[in-house]
């Protein structure tokens, strides 16, 4: 049980830096209320939303006949479709290729599913290098860290932990943090690995059926450099990222960027359905605890995520302890209901590691109940026997992350937000958030004082 | 049994009854100005967007070549219609491209971005690997959403295509915005 305590003891450390931790919570605020700000421009974003749903519910009522098309449609097209059950077979079935093919050097963009399966720890012990292109990525790939937001994945570090580390690895100036001079050197350093490589590795954010393509988002251009550089393409994906006709990417590129980071698109959307003449086109399909997690009712429209990272960005633990307090590939409050599905005794305190507040279902473009899922699985673990540790992980973690009374300092607007969804919360025996007697004392102030402060400025 | 077959029966077993795919409702258009939306959109995502004045980019594109840049040009109004001769030139022979011209399909108001495929573009690395790119669009072919985009789009007719929003960029330090990540610097659009 010794990882069950990682997200209380990760989140102390997180918060030690207060600085840094009140910069961390109110820049990932600042992305939310830009995400707030495109979906009101938007006229009929709420029946945009309730739209994505049903696609996505319909889809998962059906998974396997749109795989099956998908497969035929994408076979078709020249595309070479393959079929992972776990992290170890999709990671084999790469190295396979790779290897068929005599590949040293790959280059990746953004994929989740990889991180997942940690494809680039396999490669590695297999003598192989991947560079991570998403400049994110590549900042903490040359740190020798993860990634600890999904669409930001450097989000933890400051420019001068950039200068830094490009000042170690790729000889930039000593001390300099324009974050325009550090960008265009890592694309410097990084042109010269997609010309150079051998094969490109990209995720997908969608797969159609109807037309056996799929459709990856990126503002970098970094997916469309590897993947149009190179002679071998492998695209992996989880099962879950299927929708049945190109109509429906309407729906979902419309809601994506908006929900993720307010632009109202994302530079490239790329969709790929054959390759390009001499160019092999591979397709990785993976289960990995999908289909399980398909068959738990309650759990199952976790499955409807098109990763936009809305709800991190709106959660106040995770905007407090930071992604790394997750320890999974997915953090937040969606990570912390597909983690334990994965691994529930590692995994045992993420359901935890939240106020039930409720924002993050409010903000999911697929219309998740993500709170509810949340509050589901602690019962679940409770009745497993791994819920009375996590609990009280839980509340260390929401002793040090809650009434940090300088973090309230210097984000009082945002602390003042936070109790104005507070009051919403039960108090009930799963959600220590809301219990005082259960709580260890909290600095400076006890949690009971603190709310009654802040509820009266609020 | 293989994996294929694995995966697709424990989706059998676990999925939910089936549930009735819904009819994509028609969204509102949100504009009644296309063209107008489009411009200001782009331009707020950092793309620079010229209307109506086709002698200004063949100005640019003199000047581009008096300056010795190297300019592949996929629109055949303008001088030097090239980019069919580098089909099949690799990614490492086209490093030095400076400005890429090619021809967009579709222009979608609402998020400022331009779809364009295999046969406008000829080599797909080009509208990425090159400093500049620059897109010349249709007045005619600009719509309203996405969803009128699809409407108007084969996804499949061609083995690749993409929708084009603005110059590449990052804010993956510290969030600050960079335009010009991996791909072009600078995103030139003419409408004609
Ligand atoms: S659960 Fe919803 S809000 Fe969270 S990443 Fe997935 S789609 Fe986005």
């Amino acid at each position: 049980m010794n990882r069950v305590v990682e997200h209380s003891e990760e989140a102390a450390a997180f918060l030690k830096d207060e600085k840094r931790a009140a910069w961390h919570d109110e820049t990932l605020w600042f992305v939310r209320a830009k995400r707030d700000k495109a979906a009101h421009k938007v006229a009929d974003w709420e029946e945009l939303r309730e739209t994505a749903s049903q696609i996505k519910d319909h889809t998962l009522s059906n998974l396997d006949e749109y795989l099956i098309q998908f497969e035929k449609k994408a076979k078709e097209n020249g595309i070479i479709v393959h079929w992972a059950s776990d992290g170890n077979e999709h990671n084999q079935i790469v190295y396979d290729i790779l290897t068929k093919n005599n590949v040293k050097h790959v280059v990746k963009s953004k994929s989740m599913l990889t991180e997942e399966c940690q494809l680039n720890h396999f490669l590695h012990y297999k003598g192989m290098a991947v560079v991570d292109t998403d400049l994110g990525e590549y900042i903490v790939q040359l740190r020798h860290e993860q990634p600890s937001h999904i669409v930001l994945p450097a989000i933890h570090l400051k420019k001068e932990d950039v200068s830094k580390t490009f000042h170690e690895h790729l000889h930039t100036e000593k001390d300099n943090i324009d974050p325009t001079y550090l960008t265009r050197a890592a694309r410097k350093v990084l042109r010269e690995k997609f010309i150079t490589a051998d094969a490109a590795i990209t995720g997908v954010n969608f797969a159609i059926a109807e037309t056996g393509g799929f459709v990856i988002c990126t503002n970098e251009g970094n997916a469309d450099l590897g993947a149009h550089a190179n002679k071998i393409h492998i695209a992996c994906m989880g099962i879950e990222k299927i929708i049945p006709k190109a109509e429906h990417l309407g729906v979902f590129l419309r809601l994506l960027a908006r929900s993720a980071t307010g632009q109202p698109i994302t530079t490239y959307s790329s969709h790929f359905h054959r390759p390009k003449e001499g160019q092999q086109m591979h397709i990785v399909l993976v289960d990995n605890g999908r289909t399980r997690q398909l068959g738990r009712e309650e759990f199952r429209n976790s499955l409807k995520c098109i990763r936009c990272a809305a709800c991190f960005n709106t959660c106040p633990v995770y905007r407090r302890s930071g992604g790394h307090s997750y320890h999974n590939s997915v953090a937040g409050p969606i990570g912390a209901i597909l983690a334990p599905n994965l691994d529930m005794k590692a995994n045992a305190d993420l359901p935890f590691a939240s106020t039930l507040c409720g924002s993050c279902t409010n903000v999911c473009p697929v219309k998740i109940n993500i709170h509810e899922q949340l509050w589901s699985w602690r019962q679940i673990l409770m009745k497993e026997g791994y819920g009375g540790f996590a609990k009280k992980s839980a509340m260390k973690t929401m002793a040090a992350v809650l009434s940090n009374s300088g973090l309230y300092r210097l984000s009082g607007k945002m602390g003042r937000r936070f109790m104005g969804w507070f009051p919403a919360l039960i108090n009930n025996k799963l959600n220590p958030w809301s219990k005082q007697r259960d709580m260890p004392a909290p600095p400076k102030q006890s949690f009971n004082e603190w709310y009654k402060n802040n509820r009266k400025n609020g | 049994m293989g994996s294929r077959e694995k995966i697709l029966q424990a989706i059998k077993q676990n999925k939910p009854a089936a549930v009735p795919l819904p009819q994509v409702p028609s969204f509102s258009r949100m504009t009644d100005d296309p063209l107008n939306t489009f411009v200001e959109t782009l331009t707020s995502i950092g793309g620079h967007v010229v209307v109506n004045d086709f002698s200004q980019l063949k100005n640019f594109l003199v000047q581009q070549k008096k300056d010795g840049l190297q300019v592949i040009n996929g629109v055949e109004e303008l001088a030097d219609y090239n980019i069919f001769a580098y089909k099949t030139y690799k990614a490492i022979d086209l490093e030095s491209v400076d400005t890429v011209v090619i021809k967009g399909k579709i222009a979608v108001a609402e998020n400022g971005s331009i779809w364009v495929t295999d046969s406008s573009i000829s080599n797909r690395v080009l509208p990425f690997i090159c400093e500049r790119l620059i897109i010349v669009i249709d007045e005619a072919n600009i719509v309203a959403t996405m969803h009128e985009a699809y409407e108007k789009i084969k996804i499949d007719e061609e083995g690749y295509g993409v929708f084009i929003a603005g110059p590449s960029k990052t804010a993956d330090i510290e969030q600050s915005l960079v335009i010009g990540a991996h791909g072009p610097l600078s995103l030139q659009v003419y409408i004609v």
